[in-house]
């Protein structure tokens, strides 16, 4: 059973440069699930069971999107808004997400200089992420620091191709150092 | 009636032209009805056509031919009587049950099975009537066949090898006529090919002492499967409403007033026993045949009539000496009146029966007793009002819902909705329904004549209900658009985008993108739709503007496809702000 669930957001994959590739590296490696939301649910009627199902049986869970107006694509709201029920992720019931490690995977069109304060973006991304960080602190689940990669419109393909690869060794490496599940769920 | 010969005179003598013109109608109507005919229909009505409608000819004429034979005609003469008076009027009752919207229901397919059968049986009967003249009975020439002078089994034979001549003629040399009228490209040509062939035909029967009806609805079965159906149908449709009107009135014109004068009880109780026997065969025979109760006296009231054909054959009987003119002229006016009345017994099914039959089965009572009025009435609950009646339940709000299919209705009865029956067209109906409480109605009834009509009756008595209305095509849409609804539905355009978008996953597309490229679609093609009802009477502008439309959203796809997008959902293309980014940023100067 795979260990690391990617779930993946991408309304125009067709015209992306560099989540294609990145996913391209991501998927087919053992031990790690890619579940691809806009191809699974494009009328955004969400399978709630089915989601919490694929979080129940993955230690280790990533959000893979491009950063869209500083902000997740707009299934993977959805997503959050309908999967993470009151009583079953968060609140005085909802235990089951607990212990379970949270990563961001993001990309980003500008670079390191326009994410940094007197920026174009004023702010470094992970100041961008804090909805994210703070939805898996309330869920009990270990947040993990986010993996970025930044001035993806300058990026030409030898540069994309490198990230893909060290996003794949990254993959394996979280894969492969993960702690023994403390529970069967 | 009043203006025929034998009432004020003002058609006179030649009221007898104007039935040879207007028997025109009724071979035209049969040629359409013999092209409606495919043999893959035939055979899936073989049961019905042969069960329903073979014992529905050989019961009535029994009962009815009994009843000549106790009146002291002699054998021969009541067998030619009670085949005769089997028939009923292909042309009413097709036309009645069509206008009400019934053909579908079961009544209405068995009413066509059963007329189909009869008017086949026609020629079986003209081949026989020749065998049933009395020996040495002098043959008055009625179109001057040369026929006339041959023995009785030539007679027969002259009849079988003129059908088969008209089937050959049909299948052979009829299609590669038309193929080549066809190919010259011009739509008179046509139509006067069209209306050529139809009355050949019926001559080329008349001159061999056979019913001209008859050979042009053999004509019509044979063509019914020829690519040029349709192109038959709409040129001679026309022709065929216009005679058969005059037909109608022909038939009152000739209703000899004099003979109903001089013995009006035994006219007006022929009559009545005529209708009588034929209501009560066709009431068991469909009992037999397992019809609702409702369905079966829908049968029986609508059939009950004698037919058009059973002018052609007292006719033909009378002139072959099987029947003498003091039977044939009463029969005539009596075939005449029973048609007269055949509306009469629909309107008193429809107001006095099915309302009882209905309510008798110990449910509350149709049509003018709906007791809960809801804010919304669908019209039609076939596959389409189905649907939609499902969905407003399961979300709190039942609707009123009214159908004219009365199985249906006690099927959907019996499921636990509350279904009435009736025809919604009905004023009366739709107060009942509670059309002034309402907010919403909904029009989802097979017929889009209908559903206009309906459309036109709601807006001019309940103008404050919201119509949301179902279509089929484009010309129906564009009808209900003219009336300026605004919810209008075309009843395939979402199935057909949806097998669409699954088309193109399985070609490779993102699920995404197709759902998306069909949300565009579907815009485009109903902004396109309004455009295009405006010019729609010009046919040239309608086909050009098409033509730009179809183009424009084309072009408008594929740009999206591309690795840049000027076109759809570019908020989610980077090209734009990467290449202005690679430029030298993004600050605004």
């Amino acid at each position: 059973m795979a260990s690391i669930l990617v779930l993946f957001a991408h309304p125009a994959l067709e015209k992306s440069r560099v989540h294609r590739r990145l996913l391209d590296a991501a998927a087919g490696l053992p031990g790690v699930y890619v579940h691809d939301l806009y191809e699974a649910y494009p009328d955004f009627d969400i399978d709630v069971r089915r989601e919490q199902e694929l979080l129940l049986t993955h230690p280790v869970i990533l959000l893979q999107y491009p950063l869209y107006w500083y902000s997740t694509p707009a299934i993977l709201k959805q997503w959050q808004d309908l999967v993470l029920e009151h009583g079953w992720a968060y609140g005085r019931a909802g235990t089951r997400l607990r212990g379970k490690r949270l990563q961001v995977v993001t990309s980003a069109g500008g670079g390191a200089q326009a994410y940094q304060p007197g920026g174009f973006n004023a702010h470094p991304v992970t100041d961008f992420l804090f909805p994210v960080e703070q939805t898996a602190r309330l869920c009990g689940m270990e947040w993990l620091p986010p993996y970025v990669v930044l001035g993806s419109h300058r990026m030409e393909l030898p540069e994309i191709d490198a990230a893909a690869a060290a996003y794949r060794r990254h993959l394996e490496q979280l894969r492969d150092t993960l702690p023994v599940p403390a529970e069967a769920p | 009636m009043i203006i025929g010969p034998f009432g004020l005179h003002l058609v006179g003598q030649e009221g007898a032209d104007v039935m040879h013109v207007a028997e025109f109608g009724v071979v035209m109507m049969l040629f359409l009805v013999g092209l409606e005919l495919e043999p893959a229909l035939l055979w899936r009505l073989r049961a019905p056509i042969l069960g329903l409608g073979g014992l529905q000819v050989v019961g009535t004429a029994a009962v009815l031919g009994g009843i000549a034979l106790l009146l002291g005609l002699p054998f021969p003469a009541a067998v030619a009587v009670g085949l005769t008076l089997s028939m009923s009027s292909t042309a009413i009752v097709l036309q009645m049950l069509g206008e009400k919207g019934l053909m579908k229901t079961a009544a209405g397919q068995s009413s066509f099975a059963v007329l189909l059968f009869q008017d086949l049986a026609v020629i079986p009967m003209l081949a026989l009537f020749p065998l049933l003249a009395p020996a040495g009975a002098v043959a008055v020439a009625e179109h001057g066949s040369w026929a006339d002078g041959l023995p009785a089994w030539g007679k027969t034979l002259v009849v079988l090898g003129a059908v088969a001549g008209v089937v050959a003629l049909g299948r052979f040399a009829v299609r590669p006529a038309l193929r080549a009228v066809a190919r010259t490209g011009l739509r008179e040509l046509f139509t006067a090919a069209a209306l050529l062939l139809v009355i050949g035909i019926a001559l080329l029967m008349q001159s061999v002492g056979l019913s001209p009806a008859l050979g042009t609805f053999l004509a019509g079965v044979v063509l019914a499967d020829s690519e040029y159906r349709h192109e038959l149908e709409a040129d001679i449709e026309p022709f065929k409403g216009l005679l058969l009107g005059l037909f109608f009135i022909a038939v009152g014109a000739s209703i000899d007033f004099r003979l109903i004068a001089e013995r009006p009880g035994t006219i007006v109780g022929l009559v009545g026993l005529v209708l009588v026997a034929k209501l009560l065969v066709l009431a068991a025979l469909a009992r037999v045949f397992r019809l609702s109760t409702d369905q079966g006296l829908l049968l029986a009231f609508a059939l009950p009539q004698v037919g058009e054909f059973a002018f052609v054959l007292l006719a033909f009987a009378a002139s072959l000496g099987v029947l003498g003119v003091e039977v044939t002229g009463p029969l005539v006016a009596v075939t005449a009146l029973s048609m007269a009345v055949t509306p009469l017994l629909m309107v008193a099914y429809e107001r006095l029966i099915a309302p009882r039959v209905i309510a008798g089965r110990g449910e509350e009572r149709a049509a003018d007793a709906i007791d809960d009025q809801a804010g919304v009435i669908i019209c039609g609950f076939g596959r389409f009002g189905n649907t939609v009646g499902r969905l407003l339940r399961a979300n709190g709000h039942p609707a009123v819902v009214l159908d004219n299919d009365s199985d249906r209705v006690e099927l959907l009865r019996r499921m636990g909705l509350k279904v009435f029956y009736g025809d919604a067209t009905r004023l009366d109906l739709l107060t009942a329904a509670g059309a002034h409480q309402a907010r919403v109605i909904i029009l989802a009834l097979d017929s889009p004549e209908k559903n206009l009509e309906l459309a036109r009756l709601v807006q001019q008595h309940f103008p404050h209900l919201t119509v949301l209305a179902r279509a089929t095509d484009r010309p129906d849409t564009y009808e209900l658009m003219d009336l300026g609804l605004t919810h209008i539905y075309r009843d395939t355009l979402d199935t057909s985008l949806r097998v669409g978008v699954d088309a193109l996953r399985l070609l490779g597309m993102r699920a995404y993108a197709a759902h998306r490229a069909a949300q565009v679609f579907r815009k485009y093609d109903e902004a396109a739709l309004t455009e295009l009802a405006a010019t729609r009477r010009d046919r040239s502008a309608y086909i050009s503007l098409a033509r730009d439309r179809i183009a424009a959203l084309e072009a408008l796809l594929q740009s999206d496809r591309g690795e840049f997008s000027d076109g759809q959902d570019r908020g989610w293309d980077p090209e734009g702000v990467r290449e202005e980014s690679r430029a030298g940023g993004l600050r605004p100067s």
